[in-house]
């Protein structure tokens, strides 16, 4: 890309370049982390991809240590979270962590996937980046949905019970899938036995995933604010120390924010019905689950046909996968497109207005309500964006970044 | 195949070297397509899951207009002890009025091929996701038809567990059980 990626780094350190000989790791972090031409001019939505990654490793750091005092079996999962939270030094801290991590993980996600969203940056070369980040967000949801059910409580096996018989809709074979889901003929210990080993498998899939998604990243660079390639030196500035500061700052706010709710709220995004024991006799009377589910259950409740709303549910990811051919706009980022900015504003609104649907029992206006918003969900994606890109007149795009941002400092 | 090493024009009959190369390709997708088949079927329920699949109930105690909860294969199963008027009723409907048409008889029969019309017995799972629908006890609502209520998402069930209303596809499923006795059934 730009012209500091040219001499190799030579490092005075004897034994740094003795293995940097052998094994260039240390060229390597030079090379992408230290002088790798970044554009100038990011805003702070370009933090989240830093802050979703620190949100990864602090899951696996207090995953492992939960899994060192948690039992899966039926009759201790409940007892064995409860003593973590109670008699375990610091378990409660820890649990805590995790808990909410999950919460600030699809946060930073969902913020990081707005921001590809509005500045196009699923445009090519990068649909091989965004379709990996959508893998990532699959990924994240199974791992996410196993986890919820491990501490047993009665939000766990319902959610658990309902989730799975998702696969029940699916024509012939459906039934015989969701046995083998269970390893039974309800969800029971099999069940949560095969759960905790899949929850402690997925993230390291994950980590292997983000690192082919850095990989990929890495090839033609980070997208910028104004959607346009660097076209030199005077555009980009090294990723270190610009954007290791950058990044370290935004990661900072965040987990102060983060903090608040483990040390303050720390169950204020939970459901209190899972602290009530599994009971495999009694459903609660409203099963709903976690927040950053709900847009996607909401999908699944609005359509009144079992086959169809589990299908719509897929299909709202299914989109995100298609979305680089999807959008016929040739210009990357909103700020240069007038009518797209707004619709990429109705649809956030959509999204959170489906959030409230899931929430809420799926009855009076909440119905159509949700079928509207599920209409529109589907309308943005499949209609609008092909479309739009066709008719929109962008403004006129700048020179370079440079111009850019000079431009904007001058006023 | 292996057209790419064959000069323009030439015409390109599989060689003794083309049929080799499928023929080792095929077998190498058989032997992982075997080897995975263990590693699949790992998953499906085992024996002793498998041995839980019967459960006996004496149905002595329950009285007419009574309903009790069992559990079978981790599932509750509903046994209601109808009362004549529950029974009319459910041997009244229309067939065209249900979603999933089956006859009152059809579920009131055992495997030996017995008709009870007074022993109703269904797993207690909505058909619809699997939540357990309330009319069992006392003071629960039975929906709009009398049968069971689903919380979850609001399907309504007849005297007969039949689905009358809601998203839920089927009728309340009726397991295969036999009375060995008058007051003696078995589950599965």
């Amino acid at each position: 890309m730009a012209s500091s990626h040219g001499t190799p780094p030579v490092f005075n350190n004897k034994v740094v370049a003795w293995i940097d000989h052998r094994l260039p790791i240390f060229s390597y972090i030079e090379k992408e982390y230290h002088t790798f031409p970044t554009p100038r001019n990011f805003n702070y939505f370009w933090n989240f991809g830093a802050i979703a990654t620190v949100m990864l490793v602090l899951m696996i750091a207090t995953g492992i240590v939960l899994a060192t005092n948690y039992t899966p079996h039926v009759l201790m999962a409940f007892d064995s979270v409860e003593r973590i939270d109670r008699d375990v030094p610091q378990g409660w801290l820890i649990r805590d962590l995790h808990m909410n991590g999950a919460s600030f993980f699809f946060i930073a996600v969902y913020i990081h996937i707005f921001r590809g969203m509005y500045y196009g940056s699923y445009k090519a070369p990068r649909e091989l980046l965004w379709i990996l980040g959508v893998v990532i967000f699959l990924l994240m949801m199974a791992t996410a949905f196993m986890g919820y059910v491990l501490p047993w409580g009665q939000m766990s096996f319902w959610g658990a019970t309902v989730i799975t018989n998702l696969f029940s809709a699916i024509p012939v074979v459906g039934e015989s899938i969701v046995t083998w889901l269970w390893g039974g003929f309800a969800v029971d210990n099999p069940t949560l036995n095969r759960f905790f080993a899949l929850h402690y498998l997925l993230p390291f899939v994950i980590v292997a995933v983000v690192a082919l998604h850095v990989v990929a990243l890495h090839i033609h660079g980070s997208n910028n604010p104004t959607g346009i390639d660097p076209k030199g030196p005077q555009d980009t500035v090294p990723f270190h120390p610009y954007y290791t500061m950058k990044d370290g700052f935004g990661v900072v706010v965040f987990l102060l924010v983060y903090a608040g709710f483990v040390f303050f709220a720390p169950d204020y995004m939970g459901h209190p019905d899972n602290y009530i024991p599994a009971d495999p006799l009694v459903t609660p009377a409203h099963i709903v689950p976690e927040w950053y589910f709900l847009p996607f259950y909401a999908i699944l409740r609005a359509i009144p046909d079992k086959l169809g709303g589990v299908l719509a549910m897929f299909g709202a990811i299914a989109v995100l996968f298609i979305l680089p051919w999807l959008d016929t706009s040739r210009v990357r980022s909103a700020t240069f497109r007038p009518i797209y900015k707004w619709f990429m504003m109705v649809l956030v609104v959509d999204v959170i207005v489906l959030g409230f649907c899931g929430a809420n029992p799926p009855e009076g206006f909440w119905v159509p309500l949700s079928q509207l918003a599920t209409l529109y969900y589907f309308f943005h994606f499949l209609i609008l964006l092909p479309v739009l890109g066709k008719i929109e007149r962008p403004l006129p795009l700048p020179p370079s970044i440079a111009d850019a941002v000079l431009k904007k400092k001058a006023v | 195949m292996a057209s790419s090493s064959i000069p323009a024009g030439g015409h390109s009959d599989p060689t003794r070297r083309d049929f080799l190369m499928v023929a080792t390709g095929a077998l190498a997708g058989v032997g992982a397509a075997a080897t995975a088949w263990p590693f699949i079927n790992n998953l499906n329920p085992a024996a002793d899951t498998l041995a839980l699949s019967t459960v006996e109930v004496n149905v002595t105690p329950i009285q007419v207009g009574q309903a009790v909860t069992v559990k079978w294969r981790g599932k509750p199963v509903f046994i209601r002890h109808r009362t004549p008027e529950e029974i009319k009723e459910a041997e009244a409907v229309p067939m065209s009025a249900l979603p999933d048409p089956q006859t009152d008889n059809s579920r009131v029969t055992d495997t030996a091929k017995k008709v009870r019309p007074e022993w109703l017995i269904m797993i207690g799972v909505c058909t619809h996701l699997g939540c357990v629908p309330l009319g069992n006890k006392p003071g629960d609502p039975k929906g709009e038809y009398g049968g069971w209520f689903c919380p979850c998402h609001g399907s309504s069930y007849d005297t007969s567990g039949r689905i009358r209303k809601g998203p839920a596809p089927k009728n309340l499923v009726v397991p295969e059980y036999l009375f060995s006795t008058d007051s003696l059934v078995r589950i599965g």
